[in-house]
């Protein structure tokens, strides 16, 4: 499959009087056509900065990023804004023209790519029926609700054709209901439409629910990239594991005691494993947290567990468990 | 009063209004397009130029901070050259006019600079080009800020346009002065002051008004 973006080796360093930060460092990945692909990350990692610089709002220090192989460093601004129309972007706070009504919203992306202006309306209304919003086409934004707001975003967003929407934390102001709603007007859009969907996010759940592969960035490094259930079932690096542990499990009983994370999915759920593992070998562990998850559609379950001090018997539970079919991955 | 003087105030009204009405209009139209420029070229916005940005906000500077009084009579002879005299309604419009201009230029610079930035950059990652986006983007948001802005502009230049009849301009301020200052006639001295704040606050009142109805947020 094509890549839409290709990033080799990206570097941002912002200079602001004087004071230099780098907010990326040599970070590569590429996205995939028609993926839905996931960027988290903490606060201040560097996640809107890179989002940016796949429309080229920002301007990389180093390396370069290419969409569909052309690098877009060296487009002129002529060439930026027409490939701009191809590369859509929604915001956390929505970003609509408050004086325009919404369907003259809608229509802006239109207008700016010199389509006729029966042609365009026509047009913005499809996409209102799109996002379920038609009969507000000619309200005007502060009359709306924020879910109906990223709503009308994603109307304006389409409207031009785009070949790959990009959308900065564009759940974040919403309530879980509300996301859940938008997400799964995104993941219809990118199915029935076959539209690429990069989605920056600070929270698991988003990437869990419609993600098919995502980046983890920590501090402005790459730390780890891969598909989600991958990612969710065995992470590798440090600020995954942060990111898809259970928040705040029970402290271990023995402080320096070895504490380790089973997951699971819905084939391996009828079986009794803590039960069949006391049973055939004798060594019993204590569950510090336990609970399940839906990851691309498919249920989860993790629990967190703190083996025996004996390394002998923490091996033995180990293996018992990775022989039933469980990821078994340390916790730090 | 007597009715001669009834009737010099009535026409004073007039007068007061066409140069309000002219010197606001043509204020606006230089000193609009110089708002613009003024906020587009600043740092950190689209069309940021720190040359251009510094000399027109010098020459705004200083124009701005000239006594209204000191540039009447310094633009005299400009005004003779615009209009072939230097007395009378039609020649204040050109000092009210220039007087004006600095001020609507900061006005629009400071309603425009309100505008969510989100906005902003929402029309750059449509593919919009710099001059679109502040016609078509910017523009529209400040509309309500901008009228806002234009009643209190008007209502300043109506103010200056009474100290145009200091230098022979006409209109109800050279009125009061020629009745109440240099004939010490207290009730005509009184009416057109009456008149002046009626007039400010009109302008005020709709300029609100107008600003709220155009409002959507
Ligand atoms: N224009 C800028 N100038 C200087 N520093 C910036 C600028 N934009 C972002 N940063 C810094 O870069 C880091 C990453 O920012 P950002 O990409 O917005 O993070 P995230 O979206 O992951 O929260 C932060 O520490 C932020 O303070
Ligand atoms: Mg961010």
């Amino acid at each position: 499959m094509a890549n839409v973006f290709e990033l080799t080796n990206v570097s941002k360093t912002y200079k602001n009087d004087g004071k230099e930060f780098t907010a990326l460092k040599n970070v590569s990945l590429e996205v995939r056509e028609g993926e839905i692909f996931g960027i988290i990350g903490m606060s201040g990692a560097g996640k809107s900065t890179l989002v940016r610089t796949l429309n080229r709002l920002e301007e990389v220090t180093s390396g370069s990023v290419r969409f569909y192989d052309e690098d877009l460093a060296f487009l002129n601004a002529k060439q930026l804004r027409e490939v701009r129309h191809s590369i859509s972007m929604i915001f956390q706070s929505f970003n609509l023209v408050n004086q325009r009504t919404v369907l003259s919203n809608v229509e802006q992306p239109l207008k700016i790519a010199g389509v006729p202006r029966k042609e365009r309306r026509e047009k913005a209304k499809q996409m209102l029926e799109i996002v379920g919003l038609l009969e507000k086409a000619d309200v005007y934004p502060s009359r709306l609700s924020g879910g109906q707001k990223q709503r009308v975003a994603i109307a304006r967003a389409l409207a031009a054709e785009p070949k790959v929407l990009l959308c900065d934390e564009a759940t974040s102001a919403l309530d879980p209901k509300i996301t859940g709603e938008i997400l799964d007007l995104l993941k219809q859009i990118n199915q029935e439409r076959k539209l690429t969907i990069v989605i920056i996010t600070h929270e698991m759940s988003v990437v869990e629910k419609i993600c098919d592969r995502v980046a983890i960035i920590d501090d402005g490094n790459l730390a780890e990239v891969g598909e989600v259930t991958q990612v969710f079932s065995n992470p590798q690096s440090k600020a995954a594991k942060k990111l898809v542990f259970p928040s705040n499990p029970f402290e271990p009983s023995n402080p320096g005691g070895r504490v380790v994370r089973l997951v699971f999915d819905g084939t391996q759920s009828n079986v009794p494993f803590i039960a069949n593992l006391v049973e055939e070998t004798g060594l019993k562990v204590n569950i510090l947290s336990a609970n399940t998850r839906s990851v691309g559609g498919i249920g989860y379950g993790q629990m967190i567990v703190e083996l025996p001090d004996s390394i002998d018997e923490q091996n033995t539970i180990i293996s018992f468990f990775e022989e039933g079919g469980l990821t078994v991955s340390e916790v730090d | 009063m007597s009715d001669y003087i009834k009737e010099a105030i009535v026409n004073g009204i007039f007068e007061t209004f066409e140069m309000t009405l002219f010197a606001s209009l043509f204020s606006y139209i230089v000193g609009m397009p110089l708002g613009v420029i003024l906020y587009a070229t600043s740092k950190g916005r689209i069309l940021q130029n720190r040359i251009v940005n510094g000399i027109i906000g010098f020459i705004v500077n200083v124009a701005r901070s000239l006594p209204f009084l000191i540039l009447l009579v310094l633009l005299i002879p400009f005004t003779r050259f615009v209009v072939g005299s230097s007395i009378g309604t039609v020649a204040s419009i050109v000092p009210l006019t220039v007087g004006a201009i600095p001020i609507v230029a900061r006005m629009v610079e400071s309603s425009l600079n309100e505008v969510n930035p989100g906005i902003i950059e929402a029309a750059k990652s449509m593919g919009a080009s710099p001059v679109y986006t502040i016609i078509h983007f910017i523009i529209p948001e400040a509309v309500p800020s901008l009228l806002q802005g234009g009643a209190i502009n008007i209502a300043t230049v109506l103010g200056y346009s009474a100290m145009a009849g200091v230098i022979g301009g006409g209109g109800l301020g050279a009125i009061a002065l020629q009745y109440g200052y240099y004939r010490y006639q207290k009730e005509v001295l009184w009416t057109t002051v009456a008149l002046l704040i009626a007039m400010v606050m009109i302008i005020q009142e709709v300029g609100i008004r107008l600003s709220k109805k155009t409002r959507k947020n």
